[in-house]
């Protein structure tokens, strides 16, 4: 099973990286552009004899433990069967 | 007293602090290898800087989670002094040994130079050769220097003197103009409730003796000597 992460900063936050691209793609001319937020993706492959809820608890355990810092990150995540 | 330099995989800064702690403060410095949970009975622990891990994921990401950190968190729990320069600043924010969070610069760009820093709290084991207020001169070299915590981690940092560190100009005012990577409250360098475990992003081991340009670097570890000495 595929487990997809996505990590962005909390809304509290401020992201510079993303402030920036919001200012190239503004000068670049792109219409009805709002706030630009940067993150990060992680592709998770799971042992396919885990179960769904066995899955969901690792994965969960992985964002919240290693691929987060909660201190100005939040995750979410889908899974693919 | 008897210094352990931790070294993970990627730091490169830990030859500098084992150098200004056997060459200038004159004292006893062994190395410690992230893989094993052995401080070899030190009196102080240097988390140094560089780029443990690649900085793969965040600074300090992997890092935090080496044998080592452990030990070094035990030892920080009981009362032990632990001293994170600059990537070891950012391990020990990871660790949960120090609140808070080290962004990207908010330039988004690497800054390397020498900055002021002013004292705020020269009442500490780390400081305490210094005049309280006293501006330092003391370089950085750093992506990701960006302090970052809540509100109420940062009243309670401000209420109970544990920052330790300012940005100033050289006069020792705490300006925008004066911070260089965005930190919140110009903070440069904090210590744990105990005020034995600091975290700073300046590099006082690259500013420590004269071939160097400027020796204000020298007086944290001076000032660790001499607070052990007179224990």
């Amino acid at each position: 099973m595929k487990a997809y992460v996505y990590v962005s900063l909390k809304k509290s936050v401020l992201d510079p990286q993303g402030k920036t691209i919001q200012g190239a793609l503004k000068k670049m001319g792109y219409k009805g552009l709002g706030d630009v937020r940067q993150g990060k993706y992680f592709e998770l492959t799971l042992d396919g004899e885990l179960t769904k809820s066995e899955v969901e608890s690792e994965v969960e355990r992985i964002a919240r433990e290693v691929l987060t810092n909660p201190v100005i990150e939040e995750y979410r995540y889908s899974l693919e069967e | 007293m008897k210094f352990g330099v931790i070294i993970f995989p990627g730091s490169n800064c830990d030859h500098d602090a084992y150098w200004t702690i056997q060459q200038v403060a004159k004292q006893p410095v062994t190395f410690l290898w992230h893989e094993s949970h052995n401080l070899e009975n030190c009196d102080a622990i240097i988390v140094p800087g560089g780029f443990a891990f690649g900085d793969y994921l965040r600074t300090g990401a992997i890092a935090k989670f080496s044998p080592v950190m452990e030990s070094v968190k035990k030892f920080a729990d009981s009362g032990g002094i632990v001293l994170g320069i600059c990537n070891g600043f950012q391990i020990l924010c990871e660790a949960g040994l120090l609140p808070g969070a080290l962004m990207r610069n908010v330039g988004l760009k690497y800054i390397c130079k020498p900055v002021h820093v002013r004292v705020e709290n020269a009442d500490t084991l780390f400081t305490s050769t210094c005049r309280q207020g006293e501006v330092l001169t003391i370089p950085i070299g750093h992506m990701e220097g960006n302090y970052f915590c809540d509100d109420s981690t940062l009243a309670e940092l401000q209420r109970d003197q544990r920052i330790v560190f300012r940005y100033s100009t050289a006069a020792g005012e705490i300006t925008p103009e004066a911070n260089p990577n965005g930190s919140r409250d110009n903070i440069a360098g904090i210590c744990s409730p105990g005020r034995n475990v600091l975290g700073m992003m300046p590099h006082p081991e690259r500013a420590a003796e004269p071939e160097l340009g400027c020796t204000d670097g020298c007086k944290v570890f001076q000032s660790l000597v001499g607070a052990m000495a007179s224990k």
